[in-house]
């Protein structure tokens, strides 16, 4: 590896300013758990590396005006070890449970993992189906972006050469239940061969999201729209996964052929959506609780 | 670049100059002489390079040196300065390490899970340490070493 700048600001403005003048060529730093194996591999190399983790206004995990916040420091087991997030984001509480090992989890950072916005990424899924806001700073100021409008292409987001995301927040709900279900290969360092979130809410409104199978995380439109205000039976449930495959164009690769992923999601959407009615419901299944 | 870097290895200020693209765990390894840190993968997958940082189990594999200025890092030496610990005289009664060169991340995993959970169920530990990798043993005596830790903490609380 290359050596380079190592830069610690301990402010917000100071980290944007070094970013600025760098531009492409620096690189920020969380948990480092993406970035120092692509600088090993050398398909990333910075002349500089901006530390964030000395910056205390990124640290906060906090409900407030109806929203759950969460700062770009905040690690996976912070997420993990969170009654607001039990509580307020369960899917995103069982993904993060999901994520690698206790010794990535420690430092690795939700915010990390969608910056990188790998397709396989576990943070996708449970913040499609919640509508997420992510925030954005750079030298010209601040911006916010759905979730949604986020990504733009495999390891590609929205973000500008100057710009950093400080954070995001999620919209507390009233009544709902929801889900998060990983397809892996094995526990402790795999990343998703796909990876499903399914929510619904009082009303009937369901949300279905689906990550690693195409090159963004995607909602299922047509599943959630023929489902809207109906409420769910097995006959419906198969149909609408049906209909949320057609969202998706996943590949064959290393982990799992094409045909494979496909099967799955129509498996993981349908006991998805059972599972996230109950939730709703009854309070069952458990978190965690093995869906596939 | 080059950095002073200073921090407390296993209770004792150190100083060391390191450049901006040295990892924890070589600086560890070879300029501090930590030796039981290991590297097994080099990217985070085997959980051979474990060492505790202000508590929390991180891979040094993955980790630069200059990002531990300041910070408290813990390595199998300084577990066990005054002697074997519990968890590791329980490794050592069930055999739970063949050849040895994953027990030192092991036991960093399993003193951090133990102190965050004195007594996990199986399941709970099996979770807690999915990210160490042994090639020797099949990890069934590592979970029994682990179920004896777990076993005596649970009557100890009693
Ligand atoms: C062994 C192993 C297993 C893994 N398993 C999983 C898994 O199961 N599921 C999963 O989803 N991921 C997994 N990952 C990937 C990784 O751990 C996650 O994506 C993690 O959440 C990344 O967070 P980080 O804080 O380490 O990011 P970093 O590596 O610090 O940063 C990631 C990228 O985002 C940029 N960046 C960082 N912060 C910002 C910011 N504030 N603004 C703009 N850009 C920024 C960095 O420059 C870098 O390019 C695994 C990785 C390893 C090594
Ligand atoms: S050497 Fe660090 S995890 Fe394998
Ligand atoms: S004892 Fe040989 S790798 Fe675990």
């Amino acid at each position: 590896m290359e050596n380079f700048r190592y830069l610690k600001p301990a402010t917000l403005e100071d980290a944007i300013s070094g970013k600025s003048e760098y531009g492409s060529r620096a690189n920020f730093l969380l948990g480092g758990t993406d970035l120092l194996i692509a600088m090993d591999k050398g398909v990333v190399l910075p002349d500089a590396v901006i530390d964030l983790k000395g910056i205390s206004e990124l640290k906060y995990l906090e409900e407030r005006d109806g929203a759950i916040y969460i700062g770009a420091a905040v690690t996976w087991t912070e997420l993990l070890e969170s009654e607001l997030i039990k509580k307020y984001v369960p899917a995103l509480w069982e993904a993060a449970d999901l994520v690698a090992s206790v010794g990535v989890r420690n430092t690795a950072t939700l915010i990390g993992n969608i910056c990188n916005a790998v397709p396989s990424l576990e943070g996708g899924a449970p913040l499609y189906v919640r509508n997420a806001v992510v925030f954005l700073e750079g030298k010209s100021g601040k911006r916010e972006v759905v979730i949604q409008d986020f990504f733009t292409g495999v390891k590609r987001t929205v973000l500008g050469d100057d710009e950093m995301v400080t954070g995001l927040k999620i919209p507390v709900e009233a009544k709902f239940g929801e889900v998060y279900i990983k397809m892996g290969r094995y526990e402790g360092e795999d990343l998703a061969q796909a990876g499903v979130s399914v929510y619904v809410d009082g009303d009937n409104n369901y949300r279905i999201a689906l990550s690693a199978v195409a090159i963004t995380p995607v909602r299922a439109a047509k599943a959630e729209e023929f489902l809207k205000g109906k409420k769910l039976n097995p006959e419906l449930a198969a149909e609408a996964a049906e209909l949320a495959l057609e969202a998706i164009a996943p590949i064959s690769d290393i982990r799992s052929s094409k045909e494979y992923r496909i099967h799955m999601c129509r498996i993981m959407v349908k006991r998805g959506l059972a599972a996230c009615v109950s939730r709703m419901e009854t309070g069952l299944p458990a978190l965690s609780t093995r869906l596939i | 670049m080059n950095h002073i870097l200073k921090f407390n290895l296993n209770g004792d200020p150190v100083e060391v100059t390191v450049k901006s693209n040295e990892k924890l765990l070589d600086v560890l390894r070879d300029k501090l002489g930590a030796v039981s840190v290991k590297f097994g993968c080099g990217v985070a997958e085997c959980g051979a390079c474990t060492v505790l940082i202000d508590g929390l189990s991180v891979r040094s594999c993955i980790t630069f040196a200059v990002e531990v200025e300041g910070k408290n890092v813990v390595t199998l030496e300084g577990l066990q300065a005054d002697g074997p610990t519990k968890i590791q005289k329980a490794f050592i009664k069930h055999n739970a390490f063949q050849c040895g060169f994953c027990a030192p991340g092991f036991i960093v995993s399993a003193t951090e899970l133990i102190s965050k959970n004195p007594s996990p169920s199986e399941e709970e530990m099996r979770h807690a340490l999915a990210g160490n990798l042994c090639r020797c043993t099949g990890y069934q005596n590592i979970v029994n070493a682990m179920n004896e830790v777990a076993e005596d903490n649970r009557k100890g609380d009693k």
